[in-house]
């Protein structure tokens, strides 16, 4: 026993050198090479820098809302509601939700609202929406920007993202892209 | 045909295609045949055995092979303790986190140790990157040591009779530099392409477009969460796994995230067949594992896309499934699909919420850590499913009424009480504790997240994930509390080092015997009505092992709906 005691310390020394500081130094140097040297894909707009990865919330009538979140996009932590599918109070949070986007979306059926934009993501944090979440709002924005609802479908046709090579996984929209997109075409028609 | 449903189809297939050469390269590797990477390791390894004092030929019996594992693990833990409970003032700290408490730290280096990655706390507050890198090392040493053990069952049955079964050290070693290191490396690449961060820089502060002041939690996590689904470890550097845009930003690393954590436990079952030249026999078992695992995925898929009936009824457009808990850039079907995989190979990362998954999801979930031998974690997930074999060639030998063999070892009264025991103890350390948990509800009820049956699921599912070494959560359990750290621990101790030794013990028993070369009447264990066998032995233990419980929660629930 003793003489296993020695050997697994210094084993122990001599694996957290190799494994635990050269090759995430390795992946690090790598990672300068990477989109922003490896602190995060960024989006500049404006001279702000936001990052495209973590959503943000959206509320004003003019923009795309994103999805509910339980931490209410705060990306200082994560979190989900982790609300049981039949639980009751979860329901009426729903229902609550639903009725919410009917009255400030007045001209869109019920049947049409897609169940992203009443469910909370995972992450708290999800920086998409299916496009049909997206052409839902396009009524909204229209009236409240007093621009062409032709303009923001086409919008939102340059902004969707086909599945990965065309064929794996959903659709899906930025919502911070989208609605960067969304003021420079407005800004650039009211010039 | 759907794009959701052809990604899945592809990340299954391609964990299977790349498994077979893994799975030679591996047998390899162990054998100690040369192989492509012997230029920069073996002068590495030599380096490290001379600065440990190590002679990696010294030969060790089963025994010793224990003895060593034991010991080297409790290094770990006591090493971990010292760092979890001291990270505050020490450096590598940019956000300021605080110590953690005893109970937390004892948890979470046990989990860590064990492969097991029960997070109790959530890394962006909970951990500074020092803390988040020992916990790493842990990722890597953690499947490094069920790997290491496996070995001793591959060579246990390479040779006719023998009692000395490689060195642990080496084993380890090897499975650490020259099968987990250049996989994860690969990987943690792809992640950095793709955006996740891997700075040491702390938190960020922006500003939205809409004018909100937010922080932005970052860190090194590309090279973390490599090694967490490389290692079937899935302890997550975010919060919330890999469900967080910076743990698996895209659906392309949510396909690499996912082969990444299949196919080392895939391959390990070809390795076998490779290491004792018996490739029939890997296949009969792949086979099985296979069939286990597609009869708790496909249910489960299908499920989740035909979305949540409660919410469908209140009139609006069901269409993308169930989507509470799931991101749209995964969509609710790969999200299934992940929920599968991920318990069934005791990863345990999520890119979903499992406790807002529909009860029929959470119940398959359940059961895929209740069986824990459908391909399993990298290394353990071959140990269990041996215990299996043993328990399937007896009842197979008491039918036939002959002695029991297997691959010419006859299975005697000593080996039978091991597998049984040890068989028996997954059921009973759920059962038994989830009871405890019930009859205390002073001590957990102020836990639950969700009243009713689910509310009874989320207890039976915390100590099923931390006795099948999963991981994963119905996370709205707060369970941050002493009677859960503790009780947790102690499960995951139990569970992790009597399922090592037990089937290391039978190898080790059974290699030292006389070796009966295969007349007529030998029992055939590489063909499919083998399978079949083995199939219901496992059917059989956990169906009726678990079935109460699974009543009580997740069917209780299903049923009370409809």
């Amino acid at each position: 026993m003793k003489n296993h005691i020695i050997p697994a310390i210094k084993l122990t020394g001599v694996l957290i050198v190799f494994l635990a500081v050269i090759y995430p130094f390795l992946v690090w140097g790598i990672a300068q090479l990477g989109p922003n040297s490896g602190k995060g894909e960024i989006v500049e707009y404006k001279g702000a820098v936001y990052y495209s990865n973590i959503g943000q919330v959206f509320s004003e009538a003019h923009y795309f809302w994103s999805r509910p979140s339980a931490v209410n996009y705060d990306a200082v932590g994560s979190g989900a509601s982790n609300k049981g599918p039949y639980n009751q109070f979860y329901l009426e949070e729903v229902q609550t939700r639903i009725n919410t986007f009917l009255r400030l979306n007045p001209e869109i059926d019920k049947s049409e609202i897609p169940v992203d934009l009443i469910t909370a993501s995972g992450s708290g944090l999800d920086p998409n929406i299916s496009v049909q979440a997206a052409k839902i709002q396009v009524k909204r924005i229209a009236k409240s920007r007093a621009i062409n609802e032709a303009k923001l479908y086409e919008l939102i046709d340059a902004q969707t993202e086909k599945p990965l090579f065309g064929l794996f996984g959903p659709e899906k929209i930025n919502v911070l892209e989208l609605n960067i997109a969304l003021n420079e075409s407005t800004s650039k028609s009211n010039q | 045909m759907n794009t959701e449903i052809l990604g899945i189809l592809v990340m299954f297939g391609l964990s299977i295609i790349l498994a077979i050469p893994l799975g030679k390269y591996i047998a390899k590797v162990y054998a100690g045949e040369r192989t492509l990477l012997d230029p920069i390791f073996n002068p590495l390894e030599k380096l490290f055995y001379r600065l440990s004092g190590i002679n990696p030929k010294t030969a060790m019996n089963w025994k010793q092979h224990i003895v060593a594992l034991l010991i080297i693990n409790a290094v770990w833990f006591v090493l971990g303790m010292i760092v979890l409970m001291m990270q505050g003032s020490l450096p590598l700290n940019p956000d300021k986190n605080p110590n953690m408490s005893v109970d937390l730290a004892f948890n979470t280096v046990v989990s860590f140790v064990v492969n097991c990655n029960l997070q109790h706390y959530s890394g962006e507050s909970g951990l500074s990157y020092l803390g988040q890198y020992w916990l790493m090392f842990l990722q890597f040493v953690s499947a490094g040591t069920g790997m290491a053990a496996a070995v001793v069952i591959f060579k246990a049955f390479r040779e006719k009779t023998t009692i000395s079964l490689g060195n642990f050290y080496e084993h380890l070693v090897k499975s650490c530099t020259r099968i987990l290191l250049p996989i994860s490396f690969i990987v943690a690449v792809v992640l950095v392409f793709e955006g996740t961060p891997m700075t040491f820089e702390g938190k960020d502060t922006m500003t939205t477009l809409q004018g909100d002041t937010v922080s932005v939690s970052r860190g090194p996590a590309a090279a973390f969460v490599a090694i967490k689904h490389v290692g079937t470890n899935g302890g997550g550097f975010f919060g919330v796994n890999s469900a967080h845009p910076f743990e698996n930003p895209s659906y392309l690393t949510n396909m690499v995230e996912m082969i990444a954590q299949m196919v080392i436990p895939m391959a390990m079952v070809f390795a076998f067949g490779y290491f004792i030249k018996r490739g029939k026999l890997s296949w009969m078992i792949f086979g099985v594992m296979t069939l286990g695992f597609l009869l708790l995925v496909i249910p489960t898929i299908r499920t989740e896309m035909y979305g949540n009936p409660a919410i469908t009824a209140m009139g609006v457009e069901p269409g993308l499934g169930a989507m509470e808990g799931k991101e749209v850039r995964f969509g609710a079907a790969t999200s299934g699909f992940w929920s599968i995989a991920t318990t069934v190979i005791s990863t345990g990362s999520v890119n979903a919420m499992h406790d807002s998954m529909m009860p029929l999801s959470g119940m398959n979930e359940l059961l895929a850590m209740m069986t824990n031998s459908f391909y399993g974690g990298v290394g353990v997930g071959i140990l269990n499913f041996f215990l299996f074999l043993v328990l399937a060639v007896f009842i197979s030998g008491l039918m036939v009424g002959r002695t029991p063999e297997f691959l010419g070892k006859k299975i005697e009264a000593k080996e039978m009480k091991i597998a049984i025991i040890i068989t028996l103890l997954h059921p009973f350390l759920i059962l038994a504790i989830t009871a405890l948990a019930v009859a205390l509800p002073d001590y957990t009820v102020e836990s639950i997240n969700n009243p009713g049956f689910h509310g009874f699921s989320e207890m039976l599912y915390e100590y099923t994930s931390s006795a099948a070494n999963n991981g994963s959560g119905f996370e709205g359990l707060k369970d941050n509390t002493p009677w859960w750290n503790i009780s947790t621990g102690i499960v995951l101790i139990l569970s992790r080092f009597l399922p090592i030794i037990g089937p290391v013990a039978i190898a080790g028993l059974l290699a030292e015997k006389k070796f009966i070369p295969e007349g007529g009447g030998t029992l055939q264990t590489d063909t499919s009505t083998f399978g079949v066998v083995v199939f219901t032995v496992i059917v059989v233990v956990a169906a009726l092992a678990f079935f109460p419980a699974l009543a009580l929660g997740p069917l209780a629930e299903y049923f009370s709906k409809i």
